[in-house]
């Protein structure tokens, strides 16, 4: 913890002071922003991004809490420190949104992400594409006899993995839930 | 209290219950309803402005004038576009106003009906926050917060758009409830250890100065008053931004006159030089800043702003307090005095020894000769002869209104109008209605320039409807006085589209409209002019002719540090290099 620049005295006793703040090194962050369920939320956050300039990596949101009309999204975003700081300050002052949590500071987190995978081969192609479904632990959720859908869950760098070995072997459609996370341990 | 009404009518209840006693608006086809309501009333009167824009600009200079927020009542469509500016505005100055806006059936939404525009999505980035209501029975909470987000933490624009069978519909009406909203609490209080870490620096501080910024006149009087016992007690020199003149007076011994780019050589200097810079209510803005990695490279700076966001987004801090200024201000003196009221007494005399030596350049002279009024003295002429009046001051944008800032005096808050962040050219004209709105026995002057003030030259009909006896005190050059010092430094002297043809005849059009024109080109005129105008008892257009090539200094050309200001135009030879020309 030495290495980190706590400051004395900062107003917030967050675990956002506890970085360096100097860098010009660019990092990756997952936030988690639970909002308000209401029209229009995803479009401030999305709009503040855009209007800002900031980068946007990958971006889920579904409401988890039905009765109180909360929504949670989850962004992983780049930028220098001083970015990301920035970011979480101006979600924090949107008027929807309860609370911002850097999942990439405040601990450590789990991430995962879903995805489904549709390759088309016979042959050699095709068991072979089955065989490293199993060695991903990918399940097959359709099927013909001629292609395979797979869905596949994990951290985003499996995924991308997956995606390289499927491409040579009949690669035609991805699509990607984007991340969700959460950071480890109770409360 | 909870009772059945239509929205309509509730729009009129929640207005009453907030205490709005003014509305800038303009009828259309989508707030039909909302509009026989307040037909059938007298507590909230009406202003009816020629132009959207001219409302939320009238509305704006009415919440700077009275620290209340101001409220619009517009049409959809284009009544909603129309407003766009004036919000933006609004949002970058951090005023609290609230507009309404009509909207087309909910039916209809979506459907490319007549005069529908989608609002609520044109004006998410240019509010602090919008509505669109589709319950009658949810418009009264909605309307509520929408007066709590405006003027809770760092004040701003929002705007509530209510579609038309909404406005006709029934719906249970809510009063406010204390507190307001209970998701939208910023916090107020700072940090008592951050502040107490301020306090030690302010005691051993060699070369300290307060930067304050609009954040203290929206604190309220309460922020300028702790502020100026602050000043007084620990002798420490003060500058302000131009959002902040008047927090504390001009006529104070410890005030350094207005910095940044068009700011005074002393306050500049004294920025760069520093040891303690406390940012009271500032943003670091670019105005003011300069070359942002030379920018007082020897300080140890605090930032007292009640919005996160702003600290460090463009300078990093020291010592970074979120909280709102009158209560920073509050436990910054009780501590500071619990600790025994303590200052560097040897170091002090030195620093403000030093800043007499800067204030002896005389930044602001100049010389007015011959038979040509230079801008500068009509503005100190304007000062000579108004200081004694209950005066309130709005402007343009360009050279006119940088000069007010410098050779004008702001003895108190809430005195002085004028686009900061945004710069809109056409907001001090319909500004001063409002700002006359809200002191109706006031002397309200706009000092403008012929360019921008044709922006919005319709609101001379509003003036003469209700009265209000604003006088337009135009310099005019003839040009596009800012653009033209720019093409002047920047460009080669090449003059591209910076003159102002065809100009009215600024008498003729005052009096198309009813009002008084004066037109004054003699120096020797101009103090019988200037005191006809204020004695004339209506509006009154002031055509004064000025220098057509003055430019406004000091000036620190744009990529320079504090330190490299232009003084006069014997220095302004490649002043701007290639870096500062790509800045605006």
């Amino acid at each position: 913890m030495s290495a980190l620049q706590i400051k004395k005295g900062a107003t917030s006793h967050s675990a956002y002071n506890l970085r360096s703040t100097f860098s010009d090194v660019e990092e990756r962050h997952t936030l988690a922003v639970v909002v308000d369920n209401e029209a229009g939320v995803l479009a401030r956050v999305i709009g503040l991004f855009s209007g800002r300039g900031y980068n946007i990596e990958s971006l889920t949101v579904a409401e988890i809490d039905h009765t109180g009309h909360l929504s949670r999204i989850t962004i992983v975003t780049t930028g220098t420190p001083q970015v990301i700081e920035q970011i979480k300050a101006q979600l924090g002052r949107i008027v929807p949104v309860h609370r911002v949590n850097d999942l990439t500071v405040e601990g450590p987190s789990v991430e995962r992400e879903l995805a489904l995978f549709k390759v088309e081969g016979t042959g050699d192609k095709r068991v072979e594409a089955l065989r490293l479904a199993d060695i991903f632990r990918a399940n097959v959720v359709d099927s013909t006899l001629t292609s395979f859908v797979f869905e596949i869950t994990g951290a985003p760098e499996k995924i991308d993995a997956f995606a390289e070995l499927m491409r040579p072997l009949g690669l035609l459609e991805v699509a990607r839930t984007g991340v969700a996370a959460l950071s480890r341990g109770g409360l | 209290m909870t009772r059945q009404m239509t929205g309509a009518r509730m729009v009129v209840q929640a207005l009453k219950d907030q205490g709005v006693d003014v509305v800038f608006g303009y009828p259309g086809g989508a707030v039909l309803p909302i509009y026989d309501e307040i037909f059938q009333q007298n507590e909230i009167q009406h202003i009816l402005v020629r132009h959207e824009q001219g409302a939320v600009h009238a509305a704006e200079g009415y919440a700077r004038a009275t620290g209340k927020p101001g409220v619009v009542l517009v049409t959809s469509g284009p009544g909603a576009t129309n407003a766009v500016t004036g919000l933006t505005d609004a949002l970058m100055d951090s005023i609290p106003i609230i507009v309404l806006t009509g909207q087309v059936p909910t039916f209809m939404i979506g459907n490319d009906a007549f005069q529908e525009a989608d609002t609520v999505g044109i004006t998410r980035p240019c509010t602090k926050h919008n509505w669109l209501v589709k319950d009658t029975d949810k418009l009264s909470t909605v309307l509520h917060e929408a007066f709590h987000v405006a003027m809770t933490g760092r004040p701003g624009p929002v705007l509530v758009d209510i579609p038309k069978d909404v406005q006709f519909a029934s719906g249970i009406y809510t009063a406010p409830q204390k507190g307001g909203s209970r998701r939208y609490q910023p916090q107020i209080k700072g940090d008592l250890d951050a502040i107490t870490e301020l306090v030690a620096a302010l005691e051993t501080a060699k070369r300290p100065i307060f930067y304050t910024g609009g954040g203290v006149i929206n604190s309220g009087k309460a922020a300028s008053q702790l502020l100026c016992e602050l000043v007084e007690a620990t002798g420490f020199p003060v500058t302000s931004t131009l959002m902040g003149l008047g927090a504390y007076p001009a006529s104070g011994k410890s005030w350094l006159g207005m910095l940044g780019m068009h700011g005074l050589y002393e306050a500049n200097m004294a920025m760069h030089g520093c040891d303690l810079m406390i940012n009271i209510g500032a943003r670091f803005d670019d105005r003011i800043t300069g070359r942002v990695d030379a920018f007082s490279p020897h300080s140890t700076k605090a930032h007292i702003d009640i919005d996160p966001s702003s600290i460090n987004k463009v300078i990093r801090v020291d010592i970074p307090i979120v909280g709102d200024v009158a209560h920073v201000l509050e436990d910054m003196l009780k501590i500071w005095k619990s600790r025994g009221r303590k200052t560097n007494k040897e170091a002090l005399p030195k620093w403000w020894a030093q800043i007499e030596e800067w204030r002896k350049v005389d930044c602001l002279k100049f010389e007015q000769k011959g038979s040509i009024i230079k801008p500068q003295h009509a503005l100190k002429r304007l000062e000579e002869l108004t200081k004694g009046h209950d005066r309130y001051i709005c402007t343009e944008v360009g050279q006119h209104q940088m000069w007010a800032a410098q050779y004008l005096n702001f003895e108190g808050p809430n005195r002085w109008m004028t686009s900061g962040g945004l710069g809109t050219m056409g907001y001090g004209f319909p500004a001063s209605i409002g700002v006359q709105m809200a002191h109706p026995d006031a002397l309200v002057i706009n000092v403008a320039g012929e360019a921008s003030w044709l922006m919005n030259m319709q609101e001379m009909g509003t003036a003469m409807q209700f009265n209000l006896p604003v006088k337009q005190f135009i310099l005019n050059n003839e040009r596009l006085g800012m653009v033209r010092q720019w093409q002047e430094l920047l460009h080669g002297e090449r003059y591209s589209q910076s003159w102002s043809e065809s100009l009215p005849d600024f008498v003729k059009l005052a009096e198309a409209f009813g009002a008084k024109g004066i037109l004054c080109s003699d120096p020797d005129d101009l103090d019988d002019a200037i005191m006809e105008m204020i004695n004339y008892d209506g509006p009154v257009i002031f055509d004064c002719l000025v220098a057509k090539h003055e430019n406004c200094f000091p000036m620190i050309p744009s990529g320079k540090a504090h330190n490299e200001m232009l003084l006069g135009d014997a220095s302004t030879k490649n002043a701007i290099g290639a870096k500062g020309a790509v800045m605006v």
